[in-house]
């Protein structure tokens, strides 16, 4: 009888669990998680904070569903692997052995390293205990600081406004997240964070917290201004959690370096989840995303081979919809636009022609970027933390804020593809094509959301566009209405 | 810019009434916020996870789940009953 050991709760364990209980009943499978609250929907959070949803509603299992899985769940958390001896080590020194084991541990917030962070009053938002302590904190009508980049910035701002603060967001970069989003849309999130009342400070830090009596006061800001705050929430990055793989000798880069199968390098250990660096033959080298669904995908794959049934994980199009500033928005695929720094080789294709004006008489003008390069060689470096604590690679691209990916978020997205730009739609509802040669290979869509799911389709599948390729490219192209088409004709349909 | 390319809202909650809710997986991140707002309790969640339309009978199909949800997971896709009811 193999015994099965899963070392956390969430969605990749839990979907591992679910996986070797379909090859193997019998087997004894045991997951140690240091989570008190168990499984539940990470990305829930946000709606959790908001008030969406209720605390309860976050758990998918209830005791049932745990109790059909049939296996022995231990709260400790780990402190050795011991790969000869096929054991692990809990706090507090009892061991557990096991024939296979599974690494599922997950990713977590980089730390804010500025003098006054260890206050009362400074948040992050990793789990369910976070958000918590977040609400704990919030009061009606009282100043909050936000700081950080990408989606879970903007969670812990909106759901900190929605609580009735009034919140501050404090962001490095001279506009919100440049290394996913155009400055077309970046501009398009900013003016729908300032309508809610949001006051927006770009290219500032925060240098230091302040407080009083052990708690949070306000921040100094790099521009030397000093802006009371009873709550700082702070988003620059995640990392995964690879401290007891590293320790017992696995590889690890960013994350644990796993094959298609995912196996780490030392035989009976997997690695699944947001911890998991896992190859794409697209990209030829190994990448991290932090986002559900492949969580969950690769977790299954690894129950199932450790299960021993041949499983290969393939990686899909990374793709998430979410709320930027109460609009939702798909991304999907390769996204990257050059920055304004890259020198813009020919390209085939239209002139560039500059956009028109934002909504409400934005101050700046989007740059006219329709072109991406050609040649081989410019896809950015991967995002690396840094020791000095900022990301070198991120730097360049202008990535200000983030220090490495963030939750909900795809080294993937920042990909620089070989295509070129067919954007249409610049108030809140827009859409951006990466076009490629003979398909599409990424894509944003802004407010109106009906074309999401075809486009999901279209660009996870390769499907040709070559029939209306040319088409997408013409100068004030209705992309929109071109791509609608070519869906209804049965192109990328729901259920093809 | 989408204007004239789909059917009006109404017409389209017209159709779609005829039709079972069914859920997109692979855009689920198991939030809850379909089941929350069910008004009769359906767990539209877990049907989300195990990629099953719900082909519950007392589904209203009201539309409140489909509307909820945040990543457009769910859609209502015609059943053949209407198809032959029609002919
Ligand atoms: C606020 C927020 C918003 C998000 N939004 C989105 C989104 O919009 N879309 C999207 O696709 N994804 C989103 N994500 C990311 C998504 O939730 C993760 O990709 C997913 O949860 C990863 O699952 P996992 O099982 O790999 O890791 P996790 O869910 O992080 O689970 C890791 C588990 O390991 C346990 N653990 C770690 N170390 C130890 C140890 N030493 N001993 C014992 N136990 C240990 C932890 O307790 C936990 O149970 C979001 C995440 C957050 C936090
Ligand atoms: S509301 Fe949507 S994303 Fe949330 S659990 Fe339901 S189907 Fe999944
Ligand atoms: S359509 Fe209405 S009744 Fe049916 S599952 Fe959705 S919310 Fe519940």
């Amino acid at each position: 009888m193999t015994r099965y050991l899963l070392i956390g709760t969430g969605v990749a364990a839990i979907s591992a669990l679910e996986a070797i209980r379909s090859v193997d009943e019998r087997g004894e499978v045991s997951v140690v998680s240091d989570d008190p609250h168990g499984y539940y929907s990470r990305p829930g959070l946000a709606y959790y904070l908001t008030g969406e949803l209720e605390e309860s509603l976050l758990f998918p299992y209830q005791k049932a569903d745990f109790s059909r899985l049939n296996a022995r769940f231990y709260r400790a958390r780990v402190s050795h692997i011991f790969p000869s001896e096929q054991e692990i080590e809990l706090e507090g020194g009892a061991r557990l052995p096991y024939d296979k084991l599974l690494i599922a541990t997950g990713a977590q917030a980089l730390p804010l390293k500025v003098p006054g962070a260890d206050l009362a009053g400074v948040h992050k938002l990793d789990n369910l205990a976070d958000a918590r302590a977040l609400l704990a904190h919030a009061r009606r009508g009282r100043p909050a600081l936000v700081t950080g980049g990408g989606i879970t910035a903007l969670e812990l701002a909106e759901g900190l406004a929605s609580r009735g603060m009034k919140v501050h967001y404090v962001f490095r970069s001279e506009r919100y997240w440049p290394a996913v989003l155009d400055e077309t849309e970046s501009r398009i999130i900013e003016s729908l964070l300032r309508r809610e009342g949001m006051t927006l400070s770009p290219q500032t830090e925060v240098t230091e917290i302040l407080g009083r009596n052990g708690k949070v006061t306000g921040a100094r800001l790099s521009n030397g201004k000093i802006i009371p705050a009873d709550l700082i929430a702070y988003a620059i990055g995640i990392a995964p959690r690879i401290g007891l793989a590293r320790e017992a000798g696995i590889a690890c880069e960013r994350g644990i370096l796993v094959n298609e199968r995912m196996e780490t390098s030392l035989p009976g250990i997997y690695a699944a989840g947001d911890a998991a660096q896992v190859y794409d033959p697209a990209a030829g080298k190994h990448v991290l995303d932090s986002l559900w669904t492949p969580a969950r995908e690769q977790g299954r794959a690894a129950g199932r081979n450790m299960a021993g049934q041949p499983t290969a994980y393939c990686k899909s199009i990374p793709f998430n919809v979410t709320r930027l500033a109460g609009l939702t928005v798909t991304i999907i695929g390769a996204v990257a636009v050059p920055s304004p720094l890259t020198p813009l080789p020919q390209g085939e294709g239209k002139p560039p022609s500059p956009l028109p004006p934002l909504p409400q008489g934005e101050r700046n003008a989007p740059s006219p970027l329709s072109h991406l390069p050609q040649g081989e060689g410019n896809t950015p470096s991967h995002l690396l933390p840094s020791p000095t604590g900022r990301g070198a690679g991120g730097e360049g691209r202008g990535e200000g804020d983030l220090l490495a990916i963030a939750r909900g978020d795809s080294e993937t997205w920042r990909e620089l593809p070989h295509a070129i730009i067919a954007q249409s739609g610049f108030e809140v509802n827009r859409l951006r094509l990466m076009v490629g040669k003979t398909h599409l290979l990424g894509a944003i869509v802004m407010g109106d959301q009906k074309l999401s799911a075809p486009l999901q389709k279209l660009i996870r599948e390769k499907v040709e566009i070559t029939p209306i390729r040319a088409q997408l490219l013409a100068p004030d192209a209705p992309i929109a209405d071109i791509l609608a088409g070519f869906v209804r004709r049965g192109n990328g349909k729901q259920g093809n | 810019m989408f204007r004239g390319l789909f059917r009006s809202e109404r017409a389209r909650r017209e159709a779609l009434t005829a039709g079972q809710v069914t859920p997109d997986p692979s855009r689920c991140v198991q939030c809850g916020i379909c089941s929350f707002n069910c008004p009769i309790g359906i767990d539209v969640r877990r049907h989300a996870w195990l990629g099953q339309p719900v082909v519950n009978s007392r589904c209203l199909t009201c539309g409140e789940c489909v509307a909820r949800c945040p990543r457009g997971v769910l859609t209502f896709e015609r059943t053949n009953l209407f198809a032959e009811r029609k002919k």
